[in-house]
């Protein structure tokens, strides 16, 4: 194609657009309603699971066994632990470990007073795996599983925090899909109403052009463009709302839940704004390509 | 050369709108339409841009055969024919200029060709003052001429014209006739349907009369013989 039949199609479909204007703004408000929503969901999605993929790896759960088992013994059964599918990593400290690590962090500076337990490990029964999971969701049944285990005394996990975040992960998941789906399938509605108007307009034209000769790719093109714009429209005003909005609703909550600041390390824009801006922009385009598309060829069906 | 053998039509409603008509045209030649109202004369025409199909019958246009072209080609073929109507039907949100462009520009030509035919065109219809007006400020004699240089701007072999003259004066209609006259000279094959009696005997071209879907005459050289 051209440079100039593309400028032409281009200003054929503002001109659309134009004509129909009220049609076009409530086709354009409704996807950018759609896509923020999306923006939205896929902001506080990807925030839990950055949350949860931080407990995962910095909160495990801990094994103790029971005392009077040799090393050889309590390693044999952390290779039966070690083929669960559920565990991403183990690590295993010794009993002699344990007590190193507790020495220095509780005789610091008294070495002297740490020496007189020398031969006899206070810790002896504290050998213990630290068993991260890879999906922090099946940590409930896994700690049954483990305090089931012959040998096993005593295991330590954090509360099911991090489990929740997941399921109201899923939650929001699935209402976010639904919600999404409805204006989706509303913004098409629109944009194929919008498309139809503005065929109406061209009838006379479209007819000429077909007599003239113009294929139907060329009759086609104002309309798609028309639908292209709409989408891109509705797709580029929520991720320009988004792009101010996100800071500021990371910092209020970041105020007003101080305590939180722990846990809950968020991602910066920067690191997800290029995945929704390239998301978002997708959006637009395929459903006003694929809306005006499909409304036009049912017109064109001579 | 347009060869229609033994052409019939009938709509779905059951109209017989043509009956084993056949009719040859040579490249280059100037053809008269005539018969009545109903008498199937518009309907040869959207045969001819293959816009419906016949029911039977074989229409050859410039060696293709309409029955056998595939329909993406139908786009290329129609830019070898151009059509002129009685209502104009020029776009009416567009100058003068930029309707006669608006062919080109459909089928994808450059701005540079565009350039440089439109103004010519223009000036062949006698228009070339008036390329900024809109088609509700002109007469309808100028509109047609707008239409015919919109029609014959990628140069077609044939330009069909449905009662070009039929919403004009006779003044009007007879400088619109000595234009398309003047396109013949240069080599278009002309085909042109009309109720105006004025016209044909004046002219004294080729002359085909239709009746209830059939040819009753073709004679070359001919007056406007049948009662309307
Ligand atoms: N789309 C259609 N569907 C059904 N019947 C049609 C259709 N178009 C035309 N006809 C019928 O076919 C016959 C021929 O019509 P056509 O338009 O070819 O006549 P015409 O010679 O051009 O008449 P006019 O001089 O009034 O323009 C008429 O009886 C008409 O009613
Ligand atoms: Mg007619």
């Amino acid at each position: 194609m051209r440079i100039s039949t593309f400028w032409y199609c281009l200003k054929q479909g503002f001109i659309n657009i134009c004509r129909n204007i009220w049609f076009s703004l409530a086709s354009v408000a409704t996807i950018s309603a759609c896509i923020f929503l999306f923006c939205m969901f896929f902001s506080i999605m990807v925030n839990v699971q950055h949350v949860v993929k931080n407990v995962e790896t910095t909160v495990g759960v801990t094994v103790f066994f029971d005392e009077g088992l040799s090393e050889e013994q309590i390693r044999a059964i952390g290779s039966v632990i070690g083929q669960r599918s559920e565990v991403s990593s183990m690590e295993f400290t010794s009993a002699q470990e344990a007590w190193d690590s507790f020495q220095q962090e509780y005789f610091e500076g008294m070495e002297d007073l740490a020496d007189g337990f020398a031969e006899d490990n206070p810790l002896a029964g504290s050998a213990s795996y630290q068993i991260f999971l890879k999906d922090i969701s099946k940590q409930d049944e896994f700690v049954v599983y483990l305090e089931n285990l012959d040998g096993v005394r005593r295991v330590n996990y954090s509360s099911s925090a991090a489990a929740g975040l997941t399921s109201f992960n899923t939650v929001i998941g699935i209402l976010s899909g639904v919600i999404i789906g409805v204006l989706l399938a509303v913004s098409v509605f629109l944009i194929s109403n919008t498309i139809n108007v503005a065929a109406a307009f061209r009838r006379s034209e479209n007819q000429i052009m077909r007599y003239i000769g113009a294929t139907n790719y060329m009759i086609r093109a104002p309309f798609v463009v028309e639908g292209i714009i709409i989408g891109l429209l509705g797709a580029v005003i929520p991720l320009i709302c988004m792009f101010f909005l996100y800071r500021q609703s990371i910092g209020y909550i970041e105020e007003r839940f101080q305590i939180l600041s722990g846990i809950f390390q968020f991602l910066p824009l920067g690191q997800i704004f290029p995945y929704m801006a390239a998301t978002a922009m997708l959006l637009g385009l395929g459903i006003g390509f694929f809306a005006s598309f499909f409304t036009i060829r049912k017109h064109l069906k001579v | 050369m347009i060869e229609i053998s033994n052409v019939s039509k009938t709509y779905e409603t059951g109209n017989k709108a043509l009956r084993n008509v056949s009719i040859t045209i040579e490249d280059g030649e100037f053809v008269f339409i005539i018969g009545r109202s109903g008498s199937g004369k518009t309907t040869l025409f959207k045969l001819l841009l293959k816009e419906t199909e016949p029911t039977s019958g074989k229409i050859v246009v410039n060696d293709m055969n309409l029955g056998k072209m595939p329909r993406r080609y139908v786009p290329k073929y129609r830019r070898r024919l151009g059509v002129v109507f009685q209502d104009f039907r020029l776009l009416k949100d567009r100058n003068v200029y930029e309707n006669v462009a608006f062919a080109q520009r459909v089928i994808g030509a450059s701005t540079r060709r565009i350039r440089e035919s439109v103004p010519a065109m223009l000036q062949m219809v006698g228009l070339s003052a008036k390329y900024k007006m809109f088609p509700q400020q002109l007469s309808g004699g100028e509109q047609q001429r707008v239409a015919i240089a919109r029609a014959l701007i990628n140069r077609p072999e044939v330009l069909l014209a449905d009662e070009p003259t039929g919403n004009l004066d006779s003044h009007n209609a007879i400088e619109i006739m000595k234009l398309l006259e003047e396109i013949n000279q240069m080599g278009t094959t002309v085909v042109v349907v009309t109720h105006s009696q004025e016209i044909v005997d004046r002219m004294q071209k080729r002359v085909i009369v239709m009746e209830r879907g059939c040819v009753v005459s073709d004679e070359k050289k001919g007056g406007y013989t049948h009662e309307d």
